[in-house]
């Protein structure tokens, strides 16, 4: 079944499903060498989130996070694909300077309907998702 | 949302991958509020500059966009990590300079005018009354909206330097005339005098009202310098993009029915909260970068005299030049002190050279204690001067 969605940054990507409940910091948040959530107290801590489908509420801090996503993306950590409860403009910035799919708003809530491990599509060039 | 032909031209990249990417990124920020259209820009402020700061990833990303971006309305941008011209007497690493001018290399490229600058308003970029710019830096963002009454949203980095490159910005927030009226009413019961009273009334409104916007009574007059450093310090410490103050700032508001006072217990607490109990070993004026009549206060008031202890003055090269020409910059380095320009203390790697900073600027105090780790010392402008010479805070 298709889920429609808000595309943010254009792109297609299949991955599986890695969500954090917590919204996500990538500025001092996550090692850009290697995708891992370094955050004290974040639910995600330890896990990487490189060739994930990363589904999150929406980011925080630093606008540098959106050059953190980028430095992730050249060091090939990078999430494969975003979906996100609601983006905001640091997470936005990011994923399209790093051609990361994103979208958001889907039409159910990502939190119900996916869980860990996951095999997904994210069409962000038509606007859903789907599970495989 | 509505795009114009040209602007869908420029979407589906017919002018070129930066001029792309930049249109993307904007018409993003459209979506996520909501704009029913974009809107033309005069001018573009950029930040992430410093290598500090944007580190590799941002060198590398500036330099993808210079290879066919171009910008198309009048751009500059934040202070660097160093002073260009006299980074070895900063004591800046060879690596640290190479990557930095690599930055300013891709800026020049994309025909960005490296300023270098937090107060592009007496630099050379000062727009006109309600008109549409797109500018990063905070207190600018702050001093653009309030004290000028020209229109931008807090932008970062990339989308600014998108701006620049399309001209253009989504018509959402602070573009928008219903999005500019005070919010909650703040009077202010007592007199302020000099640029760290007004810093000390950021930091209380800020820390008060969040990023809602304030209508400040209470203020009889301001100085330009006072104005810069209450804008850098309410977006320091609130977020807040723009204020209005009774009889000083040009735009119309109606007057908000909650109300809150600052007296003068609330600024003796803003100044507990920036003093640590230490000695200062490092002196820093210029956060917003100083003003030529600053330099003139900072040089009457080093005349004659030696400092004890670092004293870096950061300005604009653009001010730097008078001064040079008129003779402050002569006694300010006679005295002992240094000029420094394209730069600020908060994005320079100074991590590690100092123990306690001295400033005159609220938002100085919190970046130094975030980015260098410094304790930080906050008066006014006399009583850093005083403590450059003598080496003890009193």
């Amino acid at each position: 079944m298709e889920i429609k969605g808000r595309i943010i940054s254009k792109g297609v990507a299949n991955g599986r499903v890695l969500i954090s409940k917590q919204p996500l910091s990538f500025y001092g948040g996550v090692n850009p060498e290697n995708g891992v959530v370094v955050e004290k107290g974040h639910e995600l801590k330890g896990r990487s989130i490189k060739g994930k489908v990363l589904v999150f509420p929406h980011g925080k801090g630093s606008t540098v996070g959106s050059y953190t996503l980028y430095r992730l993306r050249k060091n090939r950590a990078a999430p494969k694909a975003i979906i996100n409860e609601e983006c905001e403009p640091v997470v936005a910035v990011g994923a399209i300077i790093s051609e990361i799919p994103l979208i958001d708003k889907l039409e159910k809530n990502p939190f119900r309907f996916l869980r860990n491990g996951d095999l997904i599509k994210v069409d962000a060039v038509k606007g859903f998702v789907k599970k495989k | 949302m509505y795009l114009t032909r040209e602007e869908e031209a420029i979407f589906d990249g017919e002018f070129g991958r930066a001029a792309q990417k930049s249109m993307e990124i904007i018409v993003a920020l459209g979506e996520i509020y909501d704009a029913d259209r974009l809107i033309e820009v005069k001018s573009a402020q950029i930040a992430g500059v410093s290598y500090h700061n944007i580190g590799d990833a941002g060198l590398e990303f500036l330099e993808v966009l210079a290879k066919d971006g171009k910008a198309r309305v009048l751009a500059t941008t934040n202070p660097a990590g160093m002073d260009l011209k006299n980074w070895r007497k900063q004591d800046i690493e060879d690596s640290f300079a190479r990557k930095q001018l690599r930055i300013m290399n891709a800026f020049k490229k994309m025909r960005i005018t490296t300023s270098c600058t937090c107060t592009p308003y007496i630099a050379g970029n000062l727009p006109k009354f309600r008109e549409h710019v797109a500018w990063s830096e905070s207190s600018a963002v702050a001093y653009a909206n309030s004290v000028i009454g020209a229109r931008t949203n807090r932008e970062g980095g990339p989308s600014a330097l998108a701006s620049a490159l399309t001209g253009k910005t989504a018509n959402y927030g602070l573009h928008l005339q219903e999005n500019r009226n005070a919010e909650v009413a703040v009077n202010v019961k007592m007199q302020l005098r000099g640029t760290s009273d007004f810093g000390a009334l950021g930091w209380c409104i800020g820390m008060e009202i969040k990023n809602r916007i304030p209508y400040i009574t209470g203020i009889k007059s301001a100085s330009m310098e006072e104005l810069k450093s209450l804008s850098a310090s309410i977006a320091t410490y609130g977020g807040t993009a723009m204020f209005h103050i009774d009889g000083i700032t040009p735009e119309r508001t109606d007057r908000p029915g909650e109300r809150v006072a600052i007296n003068r217990g609330n600024i003796a607490d803003a100044y507990e909260g920036l003093n640590d109990d230490a000695a200062p070993d490092f002196i820093s004026i210029g956060c917003p970068h100083c003003s030529l009549n600053e330099l003139r206060k900072v040089s009457e008031l080093l005349k004659g005299r030696k400092v004890s202890t670092e004293l870096w003055v950061t300005t604009s090269r653009e001010v730097k030049k008078l001064s040079d020409r008129i003779g402050y910059t002569k006694i300010i380095e006679k005295a002992g002190g240094r000029i420094a320009c394209d730069t600020c203390v908060a994005v320079a790697p100074l991590k590690g050279r100092f123990r306690c900073m001295a400033t005159d600027s609220a938002k100085n105090c919190y970046y130094t204690k975030g980015s260098n780790g410094f304790k930080t010392r906050f008066g006014e402008l006399k009583t850093c001067i005083d403590a450059a010479v003598s080496g003890e805070w009193r």
